[in-house]
């Protein structure tokens, strides 16, 4: 029989009993072919592979992550929960030492989901990774940590919550958010001013195939990662570049996204997007499960497969490579750029909007982060959506200083009850989290 | 009157009963090199005094096939797999010879490439050029759409026998499992005929009309006729029957511990809600891991003849039997040694009994009682750790649903069943050690020929929906017939017993044994890019085990 090369822990979490809605593309049957090819190929006899319940994640596993509005009851399902506590699983295993590796085959996914969560984006509600990632810093301590999202949408919400962290490196390959929802994700997103240069993407062309990817990896994601040495490597591993998403216009392959895990070597894997159930889910888990276990995945092949159709055109080959160049440049100009930004400000502050084009509710956010040069700072965000119900929030960091510590407690003991329908205190570094209304 | 038969490795275990009564028992150490003689010296006290239209029915338990197995004497085969794309397929190599063809069937049971016949007539040629004559054909995906196994089984069938077609094994997806499960049944095909043809021939000597059954490893039964076919079934089926015959002295709704603690090893299985729990994919023959259809259960190497040694000043019991107890001649002590130098058991020579005691005593620095009750205490207490480390392995197993995962059910035993030789010494120890009630049953030393004579008629069928395609599947049948778009689940659900209850009755089960029972039911749509183009339907309905007498008068004693 076979026998894994890396022990693998696997969370396998098709969700058959839940759906967004009877026709939403994030519903029931979006495992199902996985599930038949992991079942008929035999996965779960592999010596090393070895098959995990999720957990079912805290609402304090949550809190640590998110301000949920009003709270994570009435935002977050069941599903939501084990999806969470499925990625708590898989890194679970790999923290105990029960696995080299582990993958979270759960739905729904979670990339999307920002801080702030009044509803549903891009199928998202809570960030399944952070909340993983979180959950496993506070239980095995403080970790650097590098996320490599290769979901064909831009991981705004992973780069919303890591944003002003320098100790998790946030790395977002994506279709360019010109043309493809959510619209972020561009260079200039490069992360707040206590982690300037940590927030990197990678917005590729449409079109873009195994050649461009692999070039990314090779020339910019792996180059960055040996600088920045992290502890830990998760990929977002969304599956929606493949050449048969019905959403998306790049030509990934299984066999080239197999291929960038082996190269990529991270130590947790969570799925996330990729809605071609029948043509591309099946094959590019069974690619990214045998990577993973350190086994061949040379015969990973889909039916329709054929490598002229899917030839990257040399005009994008070019473009690419500029891109990586341009990139590269800024991480490792990240310094001085870092000081001409906040250069003499006391606080940065970013105004947006945000759409859930899930529930179709609009949000109107002011972040501000104040500039220390003793740690990260104190940030807070002051929001409202189309349906009401304003909030305040303030996250002490998880390195805080003692005045951004004293500043962070007096922020949310001063704002005025009045003016808020919920006021939010995330104290990162004693793990709290307060909550107060009128 | 039935007779129930269990050909074990170390003794041949015979029962008749009478309509839920046991008439008598018989017991004789198994011949290893004549196994038809060992079966008629067990079953001529047996029947002595009956006369031979009395009996109706004889169900056999027996190990022939795993024998051949362990000692290498199956017939060479000849495979041929067809493997498509994924895992790389060397590793499926266990025939003679084996043949790796194009063609692929892709999860929706589609065609992708077709079958290459210059190539199977290449294989067919290998195969005649090493006098191979049992083959075996699989193909990935094949219980989707068998029409590739069929197609290479037209080009085989007038030069090969047997020739067994991967879907018929089981409607379950594991590719690998169907290989070798294939495999299997071709490889034991011709040493599982030879000995029905004998047993038949025997049985019509002595004037014996009845309807001869065998014990599968799923704790039923097929008749023989399905046993010729499909071979691979019985084998592993020992601790089926204790199971089946534990089952008959006490019949329970509650979760329980069981086992059945022998010479060398103790089988241990369990009972959720007082049904026996199932393999979830099937058994392991050897190293390979297999779709037969199988109870759940684990042995241990702890037995009455375990060896017991101290080792700095720790105490080991087994995994190894070095030979008899010392109070019957053995080299080490055992166990059973303990027993007897405890006054629990009364057989050899108590003097040695002691003397084993004695080497276990010192090194301790404990008296000869104390050390006799020791022992015993940590052969219950190995038991028990053994089962709570299975129990956590069982309760964690995977789950797919929201459901499932919240209300899954969780077997939590709250009695412990034992049978074998050393059970009812044991029964106080156990229950000490398990803090829950341990029964026995009176009849414990032959409660797995009980098992035997009791079992009902089992069987499992996949049924397979797509109404995308138009296509209803029965792969175990091989029942592939087209439907309408509007086909549900409803009409999938009715059909499906009433297909089990007809394979039932082939197999030889009665009418009044015939209780299908839907074990899973699953309906999804399909999506072709944001439309929903059918439905995709998975219905498995099975005939468990069950007896067709409970041992009213035998209770637990």
């Amino acid at each position: 029989m076979l026998k894994a090369k890396n022990r693998l822990g696997l969370v396998f979490f098709p969700a058959f009993d839940w759906a967004i809605s009877p026709t939403h593309p994030e519903r029931e049957e979006r495992l199902l072919y996985t599930q038949d090819q992991i079942f008929e190929e035999g996965i779960n006899d592999i010596e090393g592979i070895k098959f995990y319940n999720p957990n079912i994640a805290s609402n304090k596993d949550i809190e640590r992550v998110h301000f949920c509005v009003p709270s994570v009851e009435d935002r977050a399902t069941t599903s939501h929960m084990i999806s969470a506590g499925g990625a708590i699983k898989a890194a679970e295993a790999v923290m105990e030492g029960e696995a080299d590796k582990a993958f979270a085959l759960v739905r729904p996914p979670g990339h999307h989901a920002q801080r702030v969560v009044y509803g549903d984006r891009g199928f998202c509600i809570i960030n399944i990774e952070a909340i993983m990632l979180e959950n496993l810093r506070a239980r095995y301590g403080h970790r650097r940590v590098a996320i490599i999202d290769t979901d064909c949408h831009h991981g705004d919400g992973t780069q919303d919550i890591y944003w002003n962290d320098r100790d998790t490196l946030f790395i977002s390959f994506h279709q360019d958010g010109r043309t493809l929802y959510p619209g972020t994700g561009f260079i200039d997103e490069f992360g707040g001013p206590g982690a300037i240069g940590y927030n990197i993407n990678v917005p590729l062309p449409p079109g873009t195939g195994q050649e461009g990817f692999l070039y990314v990896l090779d020339n910019l994601v792996l180059p960055i990662l040996d600088e920045y040495k992290p502890e830990l490597i998760v990929n977002s591993a969304g599956q929606d570049n493949h050449y048969t998403d019905p959403l998306t216009n790049m030509n990934f392959t299984a066999w080239g996204y197999a291929e960038l895990n082996h190269r990529l070597n991270p130590d947790i894997a969570v799925l996330e997007g990729g809605y071609s159930i029948e043509g591309a889910l099946p094959y590019v888990n069974l690619g990214i499960i045998l990577a993973m276990a350190g086994l061949d995945y040379s015969h990973v092949r889909e039916p329709d497969y054929d490598p002229a159709k899917l030839k990257q055109p040399q005009k994008i080959t070019e473009y690419i490579k500029e891109l990586c160049e341009t990139i590269y440049k800024r991480w490792r100009n990240k310094e001085s750029i870092a000081q001409e930004i906040i250069k003499g400000k006391e606080e940065i502050i970013r105004k947006r909007n945000v759409y859930y084009d899930t529930d179709g509710i609009m949000e109107y956010q002011t972040q501000r982060f104040k500039v220390c040069n003793k740690c990260s700072g104190v940030n807070m965000i002051e929001s409202t959506s189309d349906r009401g119900m304003p909030i305040f929030a303030v996250t002490i960091p998880q390195d805080a200083c003692p005045s951004c510590i004293d500043e962070g407690y007096k922020m949310y003991k001063e704002a005025d009850a009045q003016n808020y329908f919920r006021i939010y205190l995330q104290d990162r570094k004693n793990d709290i989290f307060f909550k107060r209304h009128l | 009157m039935i007779i129930g038969l269990d050909m074990g490795g170390t003794h041949v275990d015979a029962v008749l009963i009478d309509h839920g009564k046991i008439i008598k028992t018989s017991k004789i150490p198994t011949e290893p090199n004549n196994l038809l003689e060992s079966v008629w010296k067990t079953l001529k006290p047996l029947i002595a005094g009956v006369k031979p239209d009395e009996i109706e029915r004889v169900i056999l338990s027996t190990t022939i096939c795993t024998n051949a197995i362990v000692e290498e004497k199956t017939a060479p085969v000849g495979m041929i797999i067809e493997s498509g794309p994924g895992l790389p397929c060397d590793f499926l190599a266990c025939g003679q010879e084996n043949i790796f063809t194009e063609g692929y069937i892709d999860h929706r049971g589609r065609e992708v490439s077709p079958i290459n016949p210059a190539e199977i007539n290449r294989a067919s040629n290998a195969f005649k050029n090493k006098n191979i004559s049992a083959c075996a054909v699989v193909g990935k995906f094949s219980v989707r759409n068998p029409d590739h196994e069929i197609k290479i089984y037209d080009m085989l069938k007038n030069d090969f026998s047997p020739v067994t077609l991967g879907h018929t094994v089981s409607g379950k997806l594991n590719f690998p499992r169907r290989v070798f499960t294939s495999y299997f049944n071709s490889a034991v095909y011709s040493t599982f005929s030879r000995f029905s043809n004998s047993i038949v021939d025997a049985l019509k000597r002595e004037k014996i009309n009845a309807k001869l059954y065998v014990l599968k490893a799923d704790g039923g039964t097929m008749g023989l006729e399905s046993a010729e076919k499909f071979p691979v079934n019985t084998i592993l089926s020992g601790p089926a029957a204790s199971i089946m015959g534990g089952q008959a002295f006490f019949n329970t709704s509650k979760d329980g511990v069981f086992l059945d603690i022998g010479g060398t090893t103790t089988d241990i299985a369990f009972l959720a809600d007082g049904v026996p729990l199932f393999e979830p994919l099937g058994i392991k023959i050897g190293e390979y891991p297999t779709l037969v259809r199988a109870l759940y259960s684990v042995s241990m190497g702890l037995g009455g003849d375990s060896e017991v040694r101290v080792e700095n000043g720790i105490l080991h019991i087994g995994p190894y039997r070095k030979g008899s107890p010392m109070a019957l001649g053995g080299p080490c002590p055992t166990p059973t040694d303990a027993m007897i130098a405890q006054g629990l058991l009364d057989i050899g020579s108590k003097e040695k009994a002691v003397d084993a005691m004695k080497d276990i005593a010192g090194p301790l620095d404990l008296n000869i009682q104390e050390a006799a009750s020791l022992v015993l205490q940590t052969m219950a207490n190995m038991i028990k750790e053994k089962v709570d480390k299975l129990l956590f392995e069982i309760n964690s197993h995977p789950v797919y649903t929201v459901k499932e995962l919240l209300y899954g059910k969780k077997i939590n035993p709250e009695f412990v069943q034992a049978i074998g030789g050393p059970a009812k010494i044991l029964a106080p120890i156990l229950e000490n050690s398990f803090k829950i009630p341990c029964f026995y049953p009176k009849f414990y030393e032959a409660a797995n020929a009980v098992g035997a004579a009791l079992a009902k008629t089992t069987a499992e069928i996949t049924v397979f929906v797509d109404t995308a395609q138009g296509t209803l599947l029965v792969p175990e049948i091989g029942l592939c017939k087209k439907i309408e778009r509007n086909y549900t689940l409803e009409d999938a659900k009715l059909l499906a017993v009433e297909l089990l209850s007809k394979q039932l009755s082939i197999l030889g089960a009665e009418a009044g044994e015939i209780q299908p029972e839907i074990v899973e039911e699953s309906v999804f749509n399909i999506v072709r890019g944001f439309y929903t183009s059918g439905k995709n339907m998975r219905i498995r309905v099975q005939a468990k085990p069950g007896l067709l007498y409970e041992m009213w008068g035998d209770k637990d004693a």
